[in-house]
């Protein structure tokens, strides 16, 4: 191997989103050989179904969660809320389209029965409030780290714990059925591609300019790698934290929202369960370390998600049983720590300088 | 002082290099029975290098270490204390948790049957062991629930008892203890000396070494300049000694800096009135006019980076007013500051200074990207343009403004940080020790820089532990001692002058 192909590779492998491109590349090969038809497509009305398709579908939410969740690693921390704050979106959006099934008197049951269709409060409103209601449940936790002071694991672990709670009394503790047609679109409608991959591409889209066309990205690194200097240099590192987390939230809710439409009940003790470890991994796979903070990459942990998704599908299609699959992603935990662990790496490349010497020797 | 006997630490020529730093360069150290030994000089100057090799946590690349005459190569902290020498640390590293009784005895707890702990006999034994200290208290309570003097006394004593310690080393022991348990610290330390256990004391107190040392050996940017018995050595000559003195450079930088006096404007750019913080720096009064350097001179803990912190608004004043370019300063926070025209370069660069995993481009722009906020982005095409500009005029030596800032040397960093200040364009920048633990040429740069930056009208605070620097550099000299400003001389002082000041009445 010539000098310069070998920088050139290692240059390669040395670039973050090395790992889990090829991470993704090695479960589809794997997929190819071993699941006959994982790659079919087929047509029905326009729309695009298989498996590669459900990979869309159902990894946009976690791809949501995974790009708030970068900028709150990114400034050191993490938001272990946003399943819970995903419920309370979608308890909210839920009771505000029929707000008489809990008890409230707001206007006359009979609309509903008449017209399954029926929405309390319009369409524009479901969807905005609770955004904005995740957003404030964001910005509490970053009130609480940065100015309270508490570390965000133990921060973000009131809301885990309260914000379920928080959606069962907004819904009564009552699953409400979706009957609106319109809003199910957003979890279940396709314009050519699932619709709710439009959502996922269009906050990566925002959450890239605004981090990169504008100075945010460089001062949550700032602030990620270290705060005091960061603090002396004239950043406002609390106004940093509290951005971070409630974009964070606003993810939240953004994927509260396409998983009530999706599956069209509001059931605050399901919806977003585990999904903050999810999102986490997704993250942790796309190549920005947690616990330090610091370099992000929003692409990475995109592709994060697919691969966490692509490993669940395959899994299911390969016959493995749905209560399996946390085994599943148990076992792509310990492969993406021994991958990133630094003892690991200086053993890689001192197997690599190894056999570089013997071939020079020979 | 009891009768000199042979020497039961002697560490000769003793040689250490980190990667940019040589941190030791022949140091000589020795230690006899029952005496209390200080070790002085200022940050950096290799005290904790030294004590670190003498207690196993680095080793030497050069020199020898002898003890009792016997060479010993001490290979790690265990091994130290296995040969009798013991160190308490600035930071007490007990378990407050625990109780006095367990955190003496840890590890070496008595038992029944070998079993079990007895209790009995292991409070029994703490309370004997604080009681040869001159400490009667209840050994079974936490330690934590008492001050910080008794636990020091705890760390002492368990010092003692785990490695009979023959040597024990006490790392600024007194850095946070009122005057009263300085006192009662020092009544154990004359009690262990005659005992026959040899101290070696760490201090910034000048006050300290002169009541309790035998003998004090003074380091200097690495370098042994000698020991000395404390009380042949006048008080002057010890401050002389650890500050040291340079001829380089010395009458360009004169003639410069006769030059740089001629543009002090009239103008006053800031100025302090009873500015002060309670338990942090006594009020004091400070008027700075455009285009002038005055440097603040002081020994460590004097009071000079709190003054630095208050200028810039990392801390707030609870007394007294500031007032910028005639407008009263209200909003305290270095945002604000940056906002007014006001830079720091802060005095501990790795923590305050550098953003380790961002490239120099990044650092440079990072201060002027705060000052415009996060909405108005500097453009990549401009960043490398500025980052380019400063490496040039500062001469950063780095193949690219994209390498990491933390690969760079000490004195590079320094340098980076700089442009970071000089890229937010600030009509007054604070200074605070900008020239430590950096190479000699670099020093000189940087106090050229100050003075063509005066000439071309910007004023400049500048701090430094170098007493002739500090003369070179300022056009008025502010002497800081014990937390408060205690004289202001015009640039035509005589050196001793500023270090009668900086001593207090005592010289």
């Amino acid at each position: 191997m010539s000098g310069s192909s070998t920088k050139r590779l290692s240059g390669l492998t040395e670039n973050m989103l090395f790992l889990p491109i090829a991470a993704l590349l090695l479960i589809l090969i794997a997929d190819f050989f071993l699941i006959p038809g994982f790659f079919a497509i087929q047509v029905k009305d326009g729309h695009l179904y298989g498996n590669l398709v459900d990979i869309l579908v159902h990894g946009s939410p976690t791809m949501i969660l995974a790009i708030g969740m970068t900028l709150v690693i990114a400034t050191g921390g993490v938001d272990l809320s946003v399943g819970a704050v995903m419920a309370i979106s979608a308890s909210v959006a839920a009771v505000m389209m029929n707000p008489t099934i809990v008890g409230m008197n707001l206007t006359d049951p009979k609309l509903f029965i008449n017209n399954p269709q029926y929405t309390w409060a319009p369409l524009a409103l479901v969807i905005i409030v609770p955004l904005i209601i995740a957003t404030l449940c964001g910005l509490w936790n970053g009130v609480l780290v940065s100015y309270g002071r508490i570390q965000p694991m133990v921060a973000t672990l009131i809301l885990m714990i309260v914000g379920r709670g928080i959606a069962q009394l907004i819904t009564n503790a009552i699953q409400i059925v979706i009957f609106n047609d319109t809003y199910a679109f957003i979890g279940n409608g396709f314009l050519v591609l699932p619709f709710s991959l439009y959502v996922a591409m269009a906050l990566f889209l925002a959450a890239w300019l605004v981090t990169r066309r504008t100075a945010m990205g460089l001062m949550i690194e700032s602030v990620g790698i270290n705060f005091r200097s960061s603090f002396y240099s004239g950043i406002n590192e609390k106004r940093v934290k509290i951005f971070a987390y409630a974009f964070c939230g606003f993810c939240a809710g953004v994927a509260g929202l396409i998983v009530t439409s999706n599956i069209r009940t509001s059931d605050a003790n399901s919806i977003g369960l585990y999904t903050e470890l999810d999102a986490i991994l997704a993250v942790v796979i796309g190549g920005t370390i947690m616990g330090n903070g610091g370099r992000f990459s929003l692409m990475g942990s995109a592709i994060g998600a697919l691969v966490l998704q692509t490993t669940i599908t395959s899994m299911l299609s390969f016959g493995v049983p749905a209560s399996a699959i946390i085994a599943v992603k148990a076992l792509v935990v310990i492969v993406v720590l021994l991958l990133y662990a630094e003892q690991v790496k200086t053993f890689i490349r001192r197997l690599g300088n190894l056999s570089m010497r013997r071939e020079t020797a020979r | 002082m009891p009768e000199p006997t042979a020497d039961i630490v002697a560490m000769t020529g003793i040689d250490k290099s980190f990667p940019g730093v040589h941190a030791l360069q022949g140091v000589n150290f020795s230690l006899v029975k029952g005496e209390i030994h200080a070790l002085v000089g200022e940050n950096g100057a290799g005290k904790s290098t030294l004590i670190k090799i003498l207690t196993g946590a680095d080793r030497a690349d050069k020199g020898t270490i002898a003890l009792d005459g016997q060479e010993v190569a001490i290979h790690s902290p265990l091994h130290a204390q296995e040969l009798g020498i013991s160190t308490v640390y600035q930071e007490v590293n007990l378990c407050p948790n625990l109780t006095v009784a367990e955190n003496i005895l840890i590890g070496r707890q008595p038992t029944k049957f070998g079993v079990s702990v007895n209790w009995k006999v292991l409070n029994a034994r703490a309370r004997e062991y604080m009681k040869q200290l001159d400490v009667d208290i209840d050994v079974t309570r936490p330690l934590g629930s008492y001050s910080v003097a008794i636990q020091q006394m705890a760390a002492i004593a368990r010092a003692l008892v785990v490695s009979n310690a023959k040597v024990l080393i006490l790392d600024e022991p007194t850095s946070s203890l009122t005057a009263h348990e300085t006192a009662q610290l020092f009544k154990v330390m004359r009690k262990l000396r005659s005992e026959g256990i040899a101290i070696v004391f760490i201090t910034h107190f000048l006050d300290q070494v002169y009541e309790v040392t035998d003998r004090v050996t003074v380091l200097r940017n690495g370098t042994y300049v000698g020991t000395y018995e404390t009380a042949s050595l006048d008080r002057m000559e010890l401050i002389r000694l650890m500050l040291g003195r340079s001829i380089a450079d010395l009458a360009e930088m004169t003639a410069h800096k006769m030059e740089s006096s001629q543009g002090i404007s009239e103008e006053v750019l800031l100025q302090a009135d009873g500015l002060g913080l309670a338990n942090s720096i006594e009020p004091f009064d400070l008027t700075l006019h455009a285009g002038e350097v005055v440097g603040l001179a002081g020994l460590l803990g004097s009071g000079r980076t709190e003054v630095a912190n208050l200028l810039f608004g990392v801390d707030k004043p609870d007394e007294g007013s500031l007032t910028m370019s005639g407008k009263a300063v209200a909003d305290f926070s270095p945002a604000g500051s940056i906002g007014r025209g006001v830079a720091l370069c802060p005095e501990d660069r790795k923590v305050e200074g550098i953003i380790g995993d961002l490239t120099i481009r990044e650092n440079i722009v990072l201060a002027m990207q705060a000052g415009l906020g996060w909405f108005r982005r500097i453009g990549t095409k401009q960043q490398y343009e500025i980052a380019d500009k400063y490496i040039k005029l500062l001469n950063i030596s780095t193949p690219s403004a994209d390498q990491l800032i933390k690969n760079l040397s000490g004195g590079n960093q320094q340098k980076v940080i700089l442009a970071r200040w000089l890229a937010a364009n600030p009509k007054l920048l604070i200074l605070d020790e900008p020239t430590r633990g950096i190479d000699v040429g670099t020093k000189a740069d940087i106090q050229k820089l100050v003075l063509s930056l005066a000439e071309q009208g910007m004023s400049c605070v500048f701090i430094s532990s170098e007493l002739d620097e500090v003369l070179r550099t300022s056009h008025r000299i502010f002497v800081m001692r014990d937390r408060g400003k205690v004289a202001e001389f015009s640039d035509q002082v005589d050196e001793k002058e500023i270090m009668q000041a900086m001593a207090g009445s005592h010289s």
